[in-house]
């Protein structure tokens, strides 16, 4: 697999539900359409509810693994 | 898209009909959360629901009658705070106990990094959720519109059912 390589980095660390959703949203509306952005939260709970929000706001989720602690997602800006 | 509507994003309609600080929670996180999906959302706060619209919220919590609630200690070492103490009842109703248990559930949840309940209130009205306030409960109360935060709308039970009709998620805290 290639490296994905994010236009912007949001840290999420600490947070929990559902304020990683929010600054994702938030984040992601400053960018601009094909960008990369590169999300971590550390909540357990991130996801199914980054999935999901991927599939509601019609941007792609190119991918997410975890590493350690670290719930790692990249998501693709499509409109 | 809403139910009559296939061009319109989605909605949540949202009725808060509690002011305590534990209830105060899943409405404001439901609609933060809808909105950020880009869903169009509005809660409609009635009854004590309606102290969540005050420009100051001052939403306490009790365990008294309310045996569900976990009392444990916010500080401490792990094995420490997973203890749920016996908190007899006569002394749940004793002065100040509220405002402990406010205190000590607000310390929890701030350090486990859920936002406050300001915090998750200005998220709403930041990501454009309609924040409508109850006249009816406003009239019985005696609230008015300046007591509460300037975003807010006021509407009754036809206007929300008007809204929530053409809702895709309606749900009732």
């Amino acid at each position: 697999m290639t490296t994905l390589q994010e236009d912007k980095l949001l840290d999420c660390s600490g947070m929990l539900c559902p304020v990683p959703v929010i600054k994702t949203s938030k984040a992601i509306k400053e960018m601009q359409v094909g960008q990369v952005l590169k999300m971590i939260s550390t909540d357990a709970g991130a996801p199914p509810d980054m999935v999901a929000w991927a599939r509601q706001t019609g941007n792609e989720l190119l991918d997410s693994h975890q590493e350690g602690k670290q719930y790692i997602f990249y998501f693709r800006k499509l409109k | 898209m809403s139910k009559s509507d296939p061009n319109a994003p989605k909605r949540l309609a949202i009725i808060a009909s509690k002011g305590t600080l534990d209830w105060a929670y899943p409405p404001l996180i439901l609609a933060s959360a809808g909105a950020a999906m880009g869903w169009d959302v509005s809660i409609f706060h009635t009854f004590y629901g309606l102290t969540l619209l005050l420009k100051d919220i001052k939403a306490e919590v009790t365990p008294l009658g309310n045996p569900a609630m976990p009392m444990t200690m916010p500080f401490g070492p792990e094995a420490f705070q997973k203890i749920d103490w016996p908190i007899p009842t006569a002394m749940m109703s004793t002065p100040g106990f509220n405002a402990m248990a406010t205190g000590m559930m607000k310390k929890l949840f701030h350090d486990k990094g859920v936002a406050s309940v300001p915090e998750m209130r200005a998220m709403c009205v930041e990501a454009g959720v309609n924040m409508i306030a109850c006249q009816m409960t406003m009239s019985v109360f005696g609230f008015q519109k300046e007591d509460f935060i300037p975003e807010c709308t006021v509407g009754g039970a036809g206007m929300f059912l008007d809204y929530a009709a053409d809702a895709e998620v309606q749900l009732f805290v």
